[in-house]
């Protein structure tokens, strides 16, 4: 019975989790905090059942209040959405469980707001991955766009200045995603995505429907960080407060890719993609951004900018996945989307803990006192750096070797080239670190008394991701047989 | 899954595992030093035996595997202890017991900081080696083989001098390109053939890629092999990592890693592509122009170095081409020499570097041109490096010699007389490097005390017995390999299952085989 | 050629509101007149969808006792509309949320201006 419920519960959750908000922060100071990690779990829970579900009996599609599509609005949770969606809640629930005490203390004023904002994105975001129903994506990603503003935008002015800068183009690009589904409207007159599958079926190709494509391809790459459309990341990552980094650099694009490949793979004709050599395009900007993020994050100074800029290139390996076309490049793609997820969460949260013991996010600022003062958080920064170059066993090397059959398979010697090239980057500057977090410091320490501010809160959910990398990498083929391989009939 | 496995078995991943389990072990009691040896010690006798053990089985042509799970579609993360991965692990894990012991003596007489973090790091590069030893299939083999760099960076930057963070980095660049090179020959093999099985006798067949995708493919994966075996010109990092300790430099730079690339030789030219293919597309000789061109370069810069350890580390460069050339020479007896020669190698180099080591701990000296009398303080040392100098230059009856011999005769069968002048002259050039150290130290005088000198430290007799008896077991063990090619492990026999696999030949003798006391 | 002028007049007039937008998004200094422009732009969108759902000789989709209901023709969309409905009120939301963070933005630097702004935040 709750299984026709299922596409519902984990947007519904979030949004509850933000309604009550206000009532948990009138009881206890805490108790926003006690919220939003309930509710993570409890949509966890529901994305996960989900996903079992779904594996097992297939799709369901929920219609909402009972209007049936295509008039009414449709929730499809499919084994894709639902995927994506536990992707999303395991990861909020562990940067939720992690947010404690960053957000004492760099946020000012009460926590109610944040954490209500926080779920509100979430929802916006669930929301997105689980809706069947054009226009409403847009309502759920403006919903996501205002929330994740806004936790971009507390903390210190100059992250109110980035976040301004990330509304313009964030509107912008949901904007003309909007003029694309105005388009494609006008064309099918429906807004239903499996309807106007249907439709286009039919019918083929007209020359609004090849401007919709681009208008949504654009607004869609906006929100995705393709470039050359990604100016807003790294002011954006750099200056945010460190819980609404390492809720959204994980996630936010993610979701944004899954748009994509919902779109590009299910809802255009395919005819206008082949007409349009779209995923030839899309691998290239990927191709693009892999190189241009790798090369951009070298110099940097500053760890998050640096992140930030890595978090360009990672979303470059998925876009080149989603352009080869074939199904090794779709579940390296698939994949990257969780393993990524997990490494950068790790990575974002690692900055989190530095900042939290005041040592600060500059390279040159760190030194070999980590390695004794931090031994977990420095452990786990160097698997999650071993996962971002691509070394085995851990689940980066696996989506690598994805991506690397896709392009054998197409025969694209430049992409294997622009992977390899860039896992040596990403060698370079993950490396500088390592170097300085573990060499060049005294004889071994005593231990020392730990830090009195919630040490566990912060320690264990950087571990848990930490060892999640090697289990992904080893359990690589359990993830894609089970889960993945079901995804590929829509999949050319 | 590869099909020549004919029995499960779970002793090649207790193999692995278990210096894996030691490490936090080793980690944790970094406390008590005493039983942090003991967990190293304890590893590395249980690992001897887990090979041992194999043994028998290999020798009967049997090959005990497991296949612990599937990490790629079509392709398993499996073991396999064929012939040539026991040859491989009995030389490195027998090897790993009396660098143990060195290990103490050295770390302690030199009073070395973060001694934990080296023993923990030692125990899994030992894990990886024979990880690579073991494995079934090319992604197995890299993975562990990227996991084997990753465990021996912290190794080679154990100083932590600026000096030593430069020689880490130049090894992470040169080692983890060779990785992504390999990565991506390993996934176009995937692509093209859908399978990644190492098999006797090659998986390649010809057809399956252009004559130029062939070469292009070979040469991927020769680099990807090449920089761990020192294949100029990817061997830059190899001298530049002696700043790191001696018994890192004497176990992972001349038995584990440096053996490692050159096994990995020999899996991709008999276990990959396969004697066929070599020969068909000219692999052979592109494979013979770099070996070659590398033993006498490498045997070159040699003479010219002071630095003792540098000598060493070119003298290894030279003598992996002649394990590669060994390969690259397709004929059963020029691969019996060549897995010979990396045993014989190993055993040889090993006891130089533990002589270097010693004199380093005792007397502080580095350089040869200090060495001048020496070896009436040390004897036992330096008869030792000169046991190791003449099995290098190939004089019976070390095993030098016995590998050297099986070389030259494959060279002469498959009448490719440029190789045998290229041992010939390699080992003219061995002598001469070597032999002036060692007579250096036995009919040079020490240099008379200066005036002013007398804070300096003039120590009299050997290193401490934590570092002699070591050199001088291998050293012994040189002698009885040479003398007997199956005693006390079976390196011959083992040798000849793995070329009648992968040749489908036995090894012929001009001359008849050197009597075995194992019945 | 004139045809495509005339008979799509509204959406180029649509079109010259979203440029219009664009540009002041774009191109303007000013953080607020920046904010202008995005709701200028939104406008634009906004009213392509009316006029997109607009039919010549049809009423407002509100039942007419005297017109039958089989008529559709005589009744305008009303989808367009109760998306739009929607889209307006994101873009007073997204209004709300940009004056805030210019609000912040204000009160630490004093000034709105992208040029100054960048001398005062290196």
């Amino acid at each position: 019975m709750i299984a026709q419920h299922l596409p519902i519960l984990v947007v519904l959750t979030f949004f509850a989790g933000a309604l009550l908000m206000p009532l948990a922060g009138l009881l206890h100071r805490r108790a926003p905090w006690m919220v939003a990690v309930c509710t993570c779990f409890t949509a966890t829970l529901a994305a996960v059942y989900a996903l079992l579900h779904v594996a097992a009996e297939g799709t369901v599609r929920y219609a909402m209040g009972g209007w049936r599509p295509p008039i009414g609005i449709e929730l499809v949770a499919d084994p894709l959405s639902t995927f994506v969606a536990v992707v999303l809640g395991l990861l909020s629930l562990i940067v939720m469980v992690h947010s404690r005490e960053p957000v004492e203390r760099e946020i000012e004023g009460e926590p109610i707001t944040y954490y209500a904002s926080a779920m509100l994105l979430l929802g916006g975001l669930s929301g997105i991955v689980m809706t069947g129903d054009l226009f409403n994506l847009y309502v759920f990603l403006e919903i996501s766009s205002l929330a994740s503003y806004a936790l971009l935008g507390c903390g210190s002015a100059r992250a109110s200045v980035s976040a301004f800068r990330y509304l313009m183009l964030g509107t912008l690009g949901a904007s003309f995603y909007l003029i694309g589904v105005g388009f494609m409207f006008v064309d099918t007159g429906s807004l239903n995505m499996a309807d106007v599958t249907a439709i286009f079926a039919e019918t083929g190709l007209t020359p609004l429907t090849t401007l919709a494509v681009i208008f949504i391809l654009v607004g869609m790459g906006i929100k995705m960080a393709l470039l050359p459309l990604h100016q807003w990341l790294p002011d954006a990552y750099t200056y945010a407060p460190a819980t609404s980094t390492a809720l959204i650099a994980p996630i936010g694009t993610k979701v944004a890719a899954y748009v994509l490949i919902r779109l590009l793979y299910e809802v255009f004709p395919a005819e206008a993609i082949r007409h349009l050599h779209l995923l030839d395009v899309i691998a290239a900007l990927g191709a693009v951004g892999i190189i241009w993020g790798s090369v951009m994050a070298l110099p940097q100074k500053n760890i998050k900018r640096m992140l930030a800029y890595s978090s360009v290139a990672q979303i470059g390996y998925i876009a080149l996945g989603i352009g080869l076309g074939t199904t090794y490049g779709f579940i390296g793609a698939i994949l990257h989307i969780l393993n990524h997820a997990c490494m950068k969460g790790c990575l974002f949260m690692v900055t989190a803990n530095l900042e939290a013991r005041g040592k600060g996010i500059r390279i040159d600022g760190l030194t070999a006192e980590l390695r004794r003062e931090m031994p977990v958080t420095a452990a786990c920064f160097t698997i999650a750096a071993i996962s971002m170059i691509g070394l085995p066993p851990t689940a980066g090397f696996f989506s690598k070797w994805y991506l690397l059959l896709g392009s054998y398979e197409e025969g694209r010697w430049i992409y294997i080239a622009v992977i390899l090239i860039s896992s040596l980057l990403n060698a370079v500057y993950f490396f500088r670190i390592i170097e300085r977090m573990y060499l060049g410091g005294g004889e071994e320490a005593p231990a020392q008394a730990p830090s009195p501010r919630g040490t566990a809160l912060l320690i264990g959910p950087v571990l848990a991701l930490g060892l999640s990398l090697i289990a992904l990498g080893v359990g690589n083929l359990l993830i894609v047989n089970y889960f993945i391989l079901p995804m590929l009939p829509f999949a050319p | 899954m590869n099909p020549s496995l004919s029995q499960e078995s779970i002793l090649p991943l207790v193999a692995v595992l278990v210096s894996l389990a030691a490490v936090p072990a080793i980690l944790l009691s970094g406390r008590r030093p005493n039983l942090r040896e003991f967990w190293t010690f304890a590893a590395a006798v249980a690992k001897f035996a887990c090979v041992l053990a194999l043994v028998p089985g290999a020798l009967r042509g049997e090959t005990a595997g497991i296949t612990l799970l599937p990490i790629a579609p079509g392709v398993s993360f499996s073991l396999s202890a064929d012939p040539l991965g026991v040859f491989f692990a009995l030389v490195a894990s027998s090897l790993w017991i009396v660098t143990t012991v060195y290990s103490i003596g050295y770390m302690r007489g030199n009073g070395e900081k973060r001694q934990t973090r080296y023993f923990a790091a030692f125990a899994l590069s030992l894990a990886s080696t024979i990880g690579i030893a073991f494995a079934d299939n090319l992604l197995t083999f890299l993975v562990f083989y990227e996991v084997l760099t990753l465990a021996t960076y912290p190794l080679v930057v154990h100083k932590e001098t600026p000096a030593a963070i430069r020689a880490g980095r130049m090894y992470l660049a040169y080692a983890l390109t060779a990785g992504l090179l390999f990565l991506a020959a390993s996934g176009w093999l995937y692509a093209r053939t859908g399978s990644l099985d190492f098999a006797a006798g090659g998986i390649i067949e010809s057809g399956m890629f252009t004559g130029g995708e062939m070469k292009v493919l070979f040469m991927l994966f020769l680099a990807g092999v090449g920089v761990k075996s020192g294949i100029m010109p990817l061997h830059s990092w190899l001298p530049a990592a002696m700043v790191a300790p001696t018994p890192v430099s004497a176990l992972l730079h001349a038995v584990a890693v440096v053996k490692s690339g050159a096994f990995g030789v020999l899996r991709v030219t008999g276990f990959v592509f396969g004697p066929d293919t070599m020969v068909d597309y000219g692999l052979d000789t592109i494979l013979a122009v770099f070996a070659g061109t590398t033993i006498i370069l490498a045997s070159m810069i040699a003479l010219r170095q002071d630095n003792l350890k540098k000598r060493l580390a070119f003298s290894t460069v030279g003598h992996l081409s002649y394990i590669v050339l060994g390969a690259a020479i397709i004929s059963p007896a020029a691969l019996t020499g060549s897995m010979l020669h990396l045993s014989a190698h190993a055993f040889m180099k090993i006891t130089l570097f533990f002589c270097a080591g010693a004199i380093y701990v005792h007397t502080h000296k580095t350089e040869i041109s200090q060495l001048n009398g020496l070896g009436r303080s040390m004897p036992w040392t330096f008869g030792a490096f000169t046991i190791g100098s003449l099995g290098l230059a190939g004089i019976p009856p070390l095993n030098g010699f016995v590998s050297k011999w099986w070389l030259c005769v494959g060279s002469l069968e498959t009448g490719r007389e440029w190789a045998l002048a290229i041992f010939l002259l390699s080992g003219v050039l061995n002598a001469g490097y070597f032999f002036p150290i060692v007579i250096r130290a036995f009919f040079f005088a020490p240099p008379t005390p200066v005036r002013g000198d007398e804070h300096v430290h003039h120590p009299h007799g050997e290193a401490s017995a934590w570092m002699v008896a070591p050199l001088c077991t291998t050293a012994l063990l040189a002698v009885v390999f040479g003398l007997f090619p199956n005693f006390p492990f079976p390196f011959f026999e083992l040798a000849e299952h793995v070329v009648e696999a992968v040749m489908q030949a036995a090894p012929t003798a001009i001359l008849p085989e050197l009597p075995s006391i194992v019945p | 050629m004139l045809e495509l002028f005339h008979d799509y007049g509204a959406y180029w007039m649509c079109f010259l509101i979203l440029t219009i937008g664009l540009y002041g998004m774009l191109v303007k200094k000013n953080y607020i007149k920046k904010v202008i422009g995005m709701t200028i732009f939104q406008a634009a969108i906004i009213l392509f969808f009316i006029i997109a759902g607009y039919k010549e000789f049809a009423t407002v989709p509100v039942r007419d006792p005297g017109l039958s209901t089989e008529n559709v023709d005589a009744y305008i969309n009303p989808l367009p509309h109760a998306l739009m409905l929607t889209a307006i009120v994101v873009g007073v939301a997204t209004v709300g949320v940009a004056l805030s963070l210019l609000i912040r933005v204000y009160a630490r630097y004093g000034t709105l201006d992208e040029d100054a702004l960048e001398d005062k935040m290196q």
